[in-house]
C-alpha cells in the first residue's frame, strides 16, 4: 500500500529536526510533526550550554570525547547559532583538590583542550568571580541558541523536500497487528502554517517507518500502541538575568550538584540548574525556592549575582532513561547517553523506533545514528552529509560580514540583526520598505518579524523563537503588541488579537517567577500599559460588544450627526 | 543651615503636583523635590476617574454613582467621593482648554493605540473630536515607520467593540522623516516648527510644510469621514495649532490617539502642572532623592505617633537637610520606585512605612496575567487623614500624609482610577497638610 511518507518523525525538538535534516539530505520523503512549535519541549528549555565535554570529563569519558568532536563540528555548521564563549571550571576553597586534578586529567584524556588559571588569571578573564576562587580550568565550551539551531535544521529538512507541520498533536498510532504504520494527529488550526482561530482538523499519517522522537513524551506516544516506555522525566529550572554578569561559561569544579553553572546567552546570562524526578512532564510543581537556590548559590562563585536583576525563569524536562533494573536512585546518576529502542527486537511491534535520553549538544551525532538506523530498515543505501553541509544562515558569514552593508539601520541593530540571520541576512534585510526596529531591548526590525511571520503563521511564540524579540528585559511589554501590528492585514483583526493575548500570556508565565525589585516594577509597567492604557483587561471586543456607547460623554457639543457642516460650529 | 518650608511635598508626578498647588492656595511657603522623572511620560494623559468597579463591572457610564460602594480601604473611599468631584473640579480651574469633560458626569470612551475603547472622565482637547460615543466615521491614520500604531488594524478592533461608527485605517509615510527609527518628538518637532520637507513629488514648485505635506498625503485617502484620527504626535509646543492647521487644511476634525511611552500626552499634561506650580509660587527641586529623615525627639511622646523634623536630601553626594512643617509623600508605586521590593519583602524606601503583603512572594502574583493581581495594590494604608498607618493601624508620623501610586489597596489599572486617585487623594493631602501648618 502506498504511505504518505517513508519516513515520519514525531517530535519538533532538536532530535526530530535533526532526524528530519539527516533523512531528507539523504533523498527520503519525510514528515515531521509537533504537537506545539519547534522547540516547546525540552530544546527550548535549556540552559544554552554547547558542551566542550568537560563536565563529563570524570563520570563519563565516552559522553565528554562525543560532545567535542560534536561541539567542534557545530562550530563549522552552524557558525550563526554558536557563541564561542569558552567556559571555565572553577574552583572554591572548599572544592576538592582530588576533583579539580581528575577533571583536568579527564578533559586531557578526551582530547579536550584545557589549561589551568590561577585564581587572579580567572578574575582577569571574568572580573566579577568571587575573590576566594581558587584556580580554574579554561575549556572550549560554547553557548548555543537551540530554537536557531532547531529552526535551521528544519527550514533545512524542508529545503529538501521535508514537510514540518507544528501545532500537529498525534492522537493515536495507527497500528495494523505488530506493525505500526502511521499516525492520526489533531492540527490545532488545519494544516499549513498556523492560524489562530480556524477550527481544528485531524489527518491520517501513514508512513514506511515512524521514528518517535519526543523525548519526555516518548512514553506518552508508545502507550498509544500499548509499548512501555520508561521515560524518567527530570525537571531542571533556569533563571534568566537581564544582563551578561559573564561573558564565559562558568562551572562549579566540584561533583555534580544543583546551581553550578551561568551561561553568557546574547543579551542575557543563564543560571542552572536542577535535576529532580517527575511524574508528568507537562505538570510539575515550579517553585520558588528552586529560584532562590539558583541565586543564593551561584552567587557563591558571582556574588553579584545576589543583587542583580532576573527577568524569568524557566523549568525544562530531561528525557533521563536506563535500561530496565538499572534502578538508580538520584536522577542525577543517570545516564545522559542516548538509547534506540527498536520496537520490533523489543517488543515484536515493527515499524517504529524510539529515541530516549540524549543530550543537545550531540543531537547532530544522534540524528545520524538513527538515520542510519531507518535507512538500514528500509533497505535504503544513502550516507550522512550533516556534518559536512553547513545549515541554513551559516553558510557564508565571513564574506557576508565583510561586504555587507548596514541596510540604513543603527549599527548595534545592524550588527545583531546580521548575528541572528547569519548568511540570510541580505535575503531577510534588503528591502525598500521603512524597516523600523520592532523591539527595542533586543533591537529586531520589521523585516525580521515579516521573515519569521512567513514561516511560522500567526504563532507569535514561533517569531519570538526566531527573532528574540519579547525576549529582552521588558519581557514583551513594550513590543507585543508591535509584533502583533505586523501580522496585520495578512491576518484578521480577530486572530491578531489572539495571537498578541497568547504570546502575552506565554511572556508572563515565565517573568512571575522574578517578581521582585526591578522586574517586580517592569510588571506592574507593563501591566499598567496594557490595562490603563490599552483597556486590554476589558477589551469590549472580547466581550461581544455589548457597551451602550450611546450612555457615555459623546463631546462637548453633544452626539453629532455626518452632515458634513461640523467644522462650521 | 536646613532649607526651611512650611509643606514639603516628595515626588513630581500628579499626585505630588496637586498636593502642592492645593497646599498652595493657602497662605504656606510650598516646595516639591522629586528624584526621578515622572511618569507621565508613561501615561496616556487622559485622567480616568474609575472606569470598573473593583469586581469587574463596566465600562462604567457614571463613575460617582459607584464611589459610594468601593470598599473600606479604597483611596476613594478614604477621602469621599465629595473630594473627588472637587479635585476634579480643581483640575479643571487648572487645566483650563487644554482638557474636556467637564460638562458631564458621565465617562467618556476613548479609543486606544490598539484599536480597543477605554473609559475616563476628562481627556485632552486633542483627543476630543475621537470620541468613540461620538457617531461620526473616522479615518485612522498610522505611519509607515511607526511600529506602535498599525491603523488599519486599529480601525478594525474599534468595529469589534461594537462602537457606533464605520472605522477605516490607512498606512502612509510621514513626510519628511527619513530615518526609519526617528524618535517621537522629531515628528512632533517637524509639525510645530511646520519645517519645509521633501516630498516624492516633483512636479511642485519648492518645498511644501511638515502640515502642507502630511495633509496633502492624507487628503487623497479620505472618503467621507467628518473626522480623521492621528497616533498622538500631533506637535508638542504648539498641538493646538498644528491639530487646527491640519483640520483646515483637510476640512475634517483631527484627533490623537493616545499612545504608550513616550507619550506626548502625558508630557504635555507634567508641562501644564509644572507651569501652574510655577506660577503658583511652588518651589520646584527636581533630580534629587530624599535618602534620609529625622525625627523631633522633643516631640516625641509616649502614645502619639513621632513628629518628622527633617528630610535629608542628597545633591550630588552633598547631604541637604529640607525641614517643613508638613510632609506629603507622592514617590509612585512600584513604578514610579516609591513602594519597592526584593525577594523577601515590599517596603517604602524613604521612611519604611508599611507595605502589607504576603510573606511569599509566590502569593504576589495569580497565574492569568490580567487576573486580580496582589501586587498591583501593594501601597500604603492611610487613614481618612491620609496619614500612611503602621501595622496596627496607628500613623506612621502626625505630619506625614501620602497621596497617589503609593496608596495601596487599590489596582489602578484594572480599575481605570490612576490619576483619578492621584488628584483627588493629592487635593486632599495638600489641602490638609497646609491646615495643619501651625
Amino acid at each position: 500500500m502506498a504511505r504518505d511518507t517513508e519516513v515520519l518523525v514525531l517530535g519538533g525538538g532538536s532530535t526530530g529536526c535533526g532526524i528530519a535534516r539527516d533523512l531528507a539530505m539523504r533523498g527520503l520523503t519525510v514528515t515531521l510533526v509537533e504537537r506545539g512549535n519547534l522547540t516547546d519541549g525540552t530544546t527550548g528549555r535549556m540552559h544554552g550550554l554547547l558542551h566542550s565535554g568537560g563536565r563529563y570529563a570524570v563520570s563519563d569519558r565516552a559522553s565528554a570525547t562525543e560532545c567535542i568532536e560534536e561541539n567542534e563540528i557545530l562550530r563549522e555548521i552552524a557558525g550563526h547559532c554558536v557563541e564561542e564563549t569558552g567556559g571555565l571550571f572553577v574552583q572554591r576553597p572548599e572544592d576538592s583538590d582530588d576533583y579539580f586534578r581528575e577533571k583536568l586529567e579527564g578533559c586531557r584524556e578526551c582530547g579536550i583542550p584545557a589549561r589551568v588559571l590561577s585564581g587572579r588569571e580567572a578574575r582577569e578573564v571574568e572580573p566579577y568571580l568571587a575573590d576566594d576562587v581558587e584556580r580554574a580550568i579554561e575549556v572550549p565550551d560554547g553557548a548555543v541558541d537551540p530554537f536557531r539551531l532547531c529552526v535551521a535544521n528544519a527550514l533545512d529538512a524542508e529545503n529538501h523536500g521535508a514537510r514540518v507541520e507544528t501545532h500537529a498533536e498525534v492522537v493515536d498510532l495507527l497500528r495494523d497487528g505488530d506493525s505500526i504504520y502511521g499516525v492520526e494527529v489533531r492540527h490545532d488550526s488545519g494544516p499549513g502554517k498556523r492560524t489562530h482561530a480556524t477550527p481544528g482538523t485531524t489527518e491520517e499519517i501513514t508512513a514506511d517507518y515512524v521514528v518517535n522522537a519526543t523525548g519526555a513524551w516518548a512514553g506518552q506516544i508508545g502507550a498509544m500502541a500499548d509499548l512501555e516506555i520508561e521515560v524518567r522525566p527530570s525537571k531542571g529550572v533556569m533563571t534568566i538575568m537581564n544582563v551578561r554578569q559573564v561573558d564565559t561559561v562558568i562551572n562549579r569544579c566540584r561533583p555534580k550538584g544543583d546551581a553550578d553553572i551561568v551561561v553568557p546567552h546574547e543579551t542575557t546570562a543563564i543560571l542552572g540548574t536542577t535535576d529532580e524526578e517527575v511524574a508528568d512532564p507537562d505538570d510539575y510543581p515550579e517553585e520558588g525556592w528552586e529560584v532562590d537556590r539558583m541565586i543564593d548559590t551561584l552567587s557563591e562563585l558571582i556574588p553579584i549575582l545576589s543583587e542583580a536583576r532576573t527577568i524569568r525563569s524557566f523549568w525544562g524536562v530531561r528525557p533521563l532513561y536506563e535500561p530496565p533494573g538499572t534502578g538508580t536512585q538520584d536522577p542525577t546518576d543517570i545516564t545522559r547517553d542516548f538509547f534506540l529502542l527498536d520496537h520490533a527486537d523489543r517488543d515484536g511491534v515493527s515499524g517504529m523506533s524510539s529515541i530516549v535520553g540524549g543530550k543537545f549538544t550531540t543531537y547532530r551525532a544522534m540524528a545520524e545514528e538513527i538515520a542510519d538506523h531507518v535507512c538500514e530498515k528500509l533497505g535504503v543505501n544513502a550516507s550522512c552529509s550533516t556534518a559536512d553541509e553547513p545549515l541554513p544562515g551559516s553558510e557564508t558569514i565571513e564574506t557576508l560580514e565583510a561586504g555587507m552593508d548596514d541596510f540604513g539601520l543603527r549599527s548595534p541593530v545592524a550588527r545583531r540583526s546580521k548575528q541572528r540571520l547569519g548568511s540570510r541576512a541580505s535575503e531577510v534585510l534588503e528591502t525598500e520598505k521603512p524597516n523600523p526596529v520592532v523591539c527595542q531591548c533586543e533591537g529586531v526590525t520589521r523585516a525580521e518579524i515579516r521573515d519569521a511571520i512567513s514561516q511560522s503563521g500567526s504563532d507569535l511564540n514561533a517569531v519570538r523563537i526566531r527573532t528574540r524579540a519579547s525576549m529582552g528585559n521588558c519581557q514583551g511589554g513594550f513590543c507585543c503588541q508591535n509584533m502583533a501590528n505586523e501580522l496585520h492585514p495578512t491576518h484578521d483583526e480577530e486572530t491578531v488579537r489572539e495571537a498578541l493575548d497568547e504570546l502575552f500570556q506565554e511572556r508572563w508565565k515565565g517573568e512571575r517567577h522574578a517578581l521582585w525589585g526591578e522586574q517586580l516594577s517592569q510588571a506592574m509597567l507593563n501591566y499598567a500599559l496594557h490595562a490603563t492604557t490599552m483597556n486590554r483587561d476589558r477589551d469590549p471586543a472580547n466581550e461581544n460588544g455589548d457597551v451602550d456607547f450611546a450612555a457615555f460623554d459623546g463631546g462637548r457639543s453633544g452626539r453629532t450627526r455626518v452632515d458634513g457642516s461640523r467644522r462650521a460650529d | 543651615m536646613a532649607i526651611e518650608d512650611d509643606v514639603l511635598v516628595i515626588g513630581g508626578g500628579i499626585a505630588g503636583a496637586t498636593a502642592a498647588l492645593a497646599a498652595a492656595e493657602r497662605d504656606v511657603q510650598v516646595r516639591i523635590v522629586s528624584y526621578k522623572q515622572s511618569t507621565l511620560r508613561n501615561a496616556s494623559g487622559l485622567i480616568d476617574v474609575l472606569g470598573y468597579t473593583p469586581a469587574g463591572d463596566g465600562p462604567l457610564a457614571d463613575p460617582f454613582e459607584a464611589l459610594a460602594a468601593l470598599p473600606e480601604g479604597h483611596p476613594y473611599e478614604r477621602v469621599g467621593s465629595e473630594a473627588v468631584r472637587e479635585a476634579l473640579a480643581f483640575f479643571d480651574e487648572i487645566a483650563g482648554d487644554a482638557y474636556q469633560g467637564s460638562h458631564t458626569d458621565a465617562n467618556a470612551l476613548v479609543p486606544t493605540h490598539g484599536g480597543t475603547v477605554k473609559p475616563t472622565a476628562r481627556y485632552p482637547t486633542s483627543t476630543a473630536a475621537g470620541l468613540a460615543s461620538d457617531d461620526r466615521d473616522a479615518l485612522l491614520v498610522g505611519f509607515e515607520t511607526l511600529p506602535d500604531f498599525e491603523a488599519p488594524l486599529a480601525a478594525s478592533h474599534l468595529e469589534a467593540t461594537g462602537a457606533p461608527f464605520a472605522a477605516r485605517g490607512v498606512t502612509v509615510r510621514f513626510p519628511g522623516i527619513v530615518r526609519d527609527d526617528a524618535k517621537i518628538t522629531r515628528y512632533a518637532h517637524l509639525l510645530d516648527h511646520d519645517e519645509a520637507v521633501e516630498t516624492a513629488d516633483e512636479t511642485r514648485a519648492g518645498e511644501p510644510t511638515a502640515r502642507e505635506a502630511l495633509a496633502e498625503t492624507v487628503r487623497s485617502h479620505l472618503a467621507d469621514e467628518a473626522r480623521v484620527g492621528f497616533p498622538a504626535i500631533l506637535g508638542d509646543d504648539r498641538a493646538d495649532a498644528v491639530r487646527a492647521d491640519l483640520a483646515d487644511r483637510l476640512g475634517v476634525d483631527v484627533f490623537e490617539v493616545p499612545m504608550g511611552p513616550p507619550s506626548l500626552p502625558g508630557m504635555r499634561l507634567e508641562d501644564l502642572l509644572y507651569e501652574a506650580l510655577e506660577a503658583a509660587g511652588v518651589r520646584v527641586t527636581t533630580g534629587v532623592p530624599v535618602v534620609e529623615y529625622e525625627t523631633d525627639d522633643a516631640e516625641a511622646s509616649a502614645t502619639g505617633p513621632e513628629r518628622i523634623d527633617r528630610v535629608i536630601v542628597d545633591r550630588n553626594g552633598a547631604e541637604i537637610p529640607h525641614r517643613a512643617d508638613q510632609y506629603v509623600l507622592a514617590t509612585g508605586g512600584l513604578v514610579g520606585k516609591g513602594v519597592r521590593s526584593e525577594r523577601e519583602r515590599v517596603f517604602e524606601p524613604i521612611f519604611d512605612c508599611h507595605v502589607p503583603h504576603a510573606a511569599d512572594r509566590y502569593d504576589w502574583f495569580v497565574d492569568d496575567v490580567f487576573g486580580d493581581q496582589p501586587y498591583a495594590r501593594f501601597g500604603l494604608p492611610v487613614d481618612r487623614d491620609l496619614r500612611p498607618l503602621d501595622a496596627v493601624d496607628d500613623p506612621e508620623f502626625s505630619n506625614l500624609r501620602a497621596a497617589g501610586a503609593v496608596l495601596g489597596g487599590y489596582d489602578f489599572a484594572a480599575e481605570k482610577s490612576g490619576s483619578g486617585v492621584s488628584l483627588a487623594t493629592g487635593y486632599v493631602a495638600g489641602r490638609r497638610a497646609a491646615e495643619g501648618c501651625r
